[in-house]
């Protein structure tokens, strides 16, 4: 014992980081994967409709969240579950998402792993590729146009920067000089579509050029280098100097989604070369020699997670679907005289019907 | 005195004194004050961080104002002319309308998109088109029309002050033609009502923005003849004000509609629909629409491809005539 805190003294812990702070990013990064595992096998079970996970991306999420304020703002796609439960986002409310019940915050309009929170500035997530990109700039405009002292984070993969949006949102964001990060996790893959046939550029960072930003690339899978890199770029943001563009290169560990077999268009040899460089088990090692990990703390982290989305899922599986008349709230501020006539039509002549739900799930 | 583009800039200049949260973005909109000069002098008055000059891009301006909405401020993007709002299609009907219902009312973008349309202008198709129909069928989204200066000031505040996305279409082929008296103290137009520009018993028509002149003509001839035309001008097509249109058909027992659009399931199929399933019984002939042709939109001849009050007569006579 004696001997490794004389190692750890002499080992400087990363600038700005404390013990705690490690071990807090270690922990985000575990319930990441253990909240991930379950969402598929909730998903194989039936208990939910769908799932899309980020398996093998945790360093981009907590490594990024973590260099970020509350003030701050997020754009995502939808593999950053990590970063909204970070950001204050309770476990609870993602899994009422998840299961699409009365107490999810959209009271099911959306499918699952499509989180949103104003109050932690994280905005609902759209299913189309690329197009919060654009809006992360919008926003970061409007933080500018009013001297507030903000940025924004805007979170897509390697597919999206062939999209429009990506386009413009990077044009946008270099023109107005605003305070945007756009964070490229690059886990090379778009469904089964690999970079190499996404682009002909070599180092997708690269691109930044044509927008007049710096782009870096990073090695996605170690998160104290994602850090690192993110809070630079959150500093120029914040000194006026403009968007970064920084290329998280990672790999997509697990399928697409639920609906997804990636033994069709890649080797188990290529998946299992990625898995070495796990960021977790990567991670890990880095606490070891601060002397902050060893089995004991592992198995009391894994418990103590493992335990938290258990009891989360019995709850959420434990409350009633939403009420068949949330279906008509939310579409605008107030009722029109079309979705009056609507509900009156379903309450008139379908409830006598006994609409239900067969619990299948094609997707 | 004001023509409906003086009412449309006067607006702008209002409600930005009103609300510092209102901006406005789009190509050539700032210095240059917008290509037909709707938004003349607000870059001087109100500076570059509330009437931005952006890159080219459509989608982008409504990408952007999207996140500025949801910032919290109050985007008025202008899609220079409504013909190359398509680049945008994906934002508006993907994002825009349907932000509040994927969030709860969490997050709500109420952006208000102005963009001039519709032909008369001698622009050919990609500067005359009236694609309105594919809004009103996105839930969502309001879709406004104005037909004079005093409604589009009134329409465009209240657009502004409300907290849903608007398309906000202006017709611009009466931008200048035509001055009216337009109050001088702070006022609204209400989204949602249409309103009866003339009573009348014989037949109703159902028209908005630069059609209204148009049918005003043919019902005039038609006053001539001793026939009595109701004209309703919708003013927003979406939500649409289905008691006033029922109303009136009750009354009059045969309805026209006319648009500019191509015909076929445009806009006036969804009048004469919901006239079909709630007012059948009142019909005295089949309901007619006055429309563009199922072509695109031409250069030359696009006096016959446009509702001309010749065809609009023509239709009032057949209906009478059934």
């Amino acid at each position: 014992m004696t001997k490794t805190q004389s190692k750890q003294s002499a080992r400087a812990l990363p600038d700005g980081l404390s013990a705690e702070d490690l071990k807090l990013m270690y922990e985000a990064m575990v319930m990441t994967r253990e909240y991930d595992d379950r969402g598929f096998k909730l998903q194989r079970q039936g208990r939910i409709g769908f799932y899309a996970g980020s398996r093998g991306e945790e360093a981009c999420q907590i490594g990024t969240a973590f260099a970020m304020e509350e003030r701050d703002w997020v754009f995502s796609s939808y593999r950053q579950a990590g970063v909204a439960l970070h950001r204050g986002v309770p476990l609870q409310a993602m899994m009422n998402n998840l299961f699409g019940n009365a107490q999810d915050l959209v009271e099911g309009k959306q499918m699952p792993v499509h989180y949103s929170s104003c109050h932690h500035h994280f905005l609902s997530i759209s299913s189309v590729i690329g197009t919060q990109i654009i809006q992360g700039a919008g926003c970061a405009i409007a933080a500018k146009s009013r001297g507030d002292d903000c940025v924004v984070l805007t979170y897509f993969g390697d597919g999206a920067t062939s999209s429009n949006d990506f386009h413009s949102g990077m044009n946008f964001a270099g023109a107005f000089k605003a305070p945007c990060i756009f964070v490229l996790v690059n886990n090379q893959f778009a469904i089964s579509i690999p970079v190499s046939k996404q682009t002909a550029v070599e180092v997708l960072a690269d691109k930044a050029k044509a927008y007049g930003m710096p782009g870096i690339q990073v090695d996605g899978n170690d998160i104290l280098a994602v850090y690192q890199a993110t809070k630079e770029a959150v500093e120029r943001g914040r000194k006026g100097e403009g968007p970064t563009f920084l290329e998280l290169k990672t790999y997509r560990a697990g399928p697409h989604s639920s609906s997804d077999d990636p033994t069709r268009y890649r080797s188990q040899e290529e998946t299992d070369e990625w898995l070495a460089q796990d960021p977790i088990l990567r991670f890990q090692a880095v606490l070891k020699s601060y002397d902050l990990w060893d089995e004991a703390y592992e198995t009391e982290v894994r418990e103590r997670i493992q335990n938290q989305i258990a009891a989360a899922i019995k709850l959420a599986e434990s409350i009633p679907q939403p009420s068949w008349e949330t279906l008509f709230t939310d579409v605008y501020s107030y009722e029109t005289q079309v979705l009056a006539d609507q509900k009156k039509g379903i309450l008139e002549h379908e409830q006598g019907l006994e609409l239900t739900n067969e619990g299948e799930f094609p997707l | 005195m004001m023509t409906l583009l003086q009412a449309i800039n006067s607006a702008l200049h209002e409600e930005m004194e009103r609300d510092d949260r209102v901006v406005v973005l789009g190509e050539d909109v700032g210095v240059n004050g917008g290509v037909f000069r709707a938004t003349e002098g607000l870059y001087n008055r109100y500076g570059a961080d509330r009437v931005m000059d952006t890159p080219l891009s459509e989608s982008g301006i409504i990408g952007a104002a999207i996140g500025m909405a949801v910032y919290g401020l109050k985007p008025v993007p202008e899609i220079q002319f409504a013909d190359f709002i398509y680049p945008a299609f994906d934002q508006i009907v993907s994002e825009l309308a349907k932000m509040r219902y994927r969030s709860g009312g969490d997050f709500i973008s109420p952006v208000v998109i102005r963009t001039p349309y519709g032909g008369g202008i001698r622009g050919g198709h990609y500067h005359s088109q009236s694609p309105e129909a594919y809004f009103c069928h996105t839930p969502g989204l309001q879709v406004v029309i104005p037909s004079n200066p005093r409604d589009a000031k009134g329409l465009l505040k209240s657009a502004i002050r409300g907290e849903d996305p608007v398309i906000f279409m202006e017709p611009k082929k009466i931008y200048r033609a035509f001055k009216q008296e337009v109050p001088e103290e702070d006022y609204v137009v209400p989204i949602g009502p249409a309103n009866i520009v003339q009573q009348g018993t014989d037949v109703s028509i159902f028209c908005y923005g630069s059609m209204v002149s148009v049918v005003q003509k043919a019902a005039d001839k038609a006053a001539e003849e001793g026939q009595s035309i109701e004209i309703v001008d919708l003013r927003t097509l979406y939500p649409l004000d289905v008691e006033t249109i029922l109303n009136s058909v009750k009354k009059t027992g045969r309805a026209i509609i006319v648009y500019e659009a191509p015909k076929t399931c445009g806009y006036g199929a969804e009048i004469a629909a919901t006239i079909a399933e709630k007012a059948i019984e009142y019909l005295e002939a089949p309901i007619l629409r006055v429309a563009g042709l199922d072509t695109p939109f031409p250069y030359t001849l696009e006096y016959v491809y446009m509702p001309h009050p010749a065809r609009v007569y023509r239709a009032i006579q057949d209906v009478l005539a059934f």
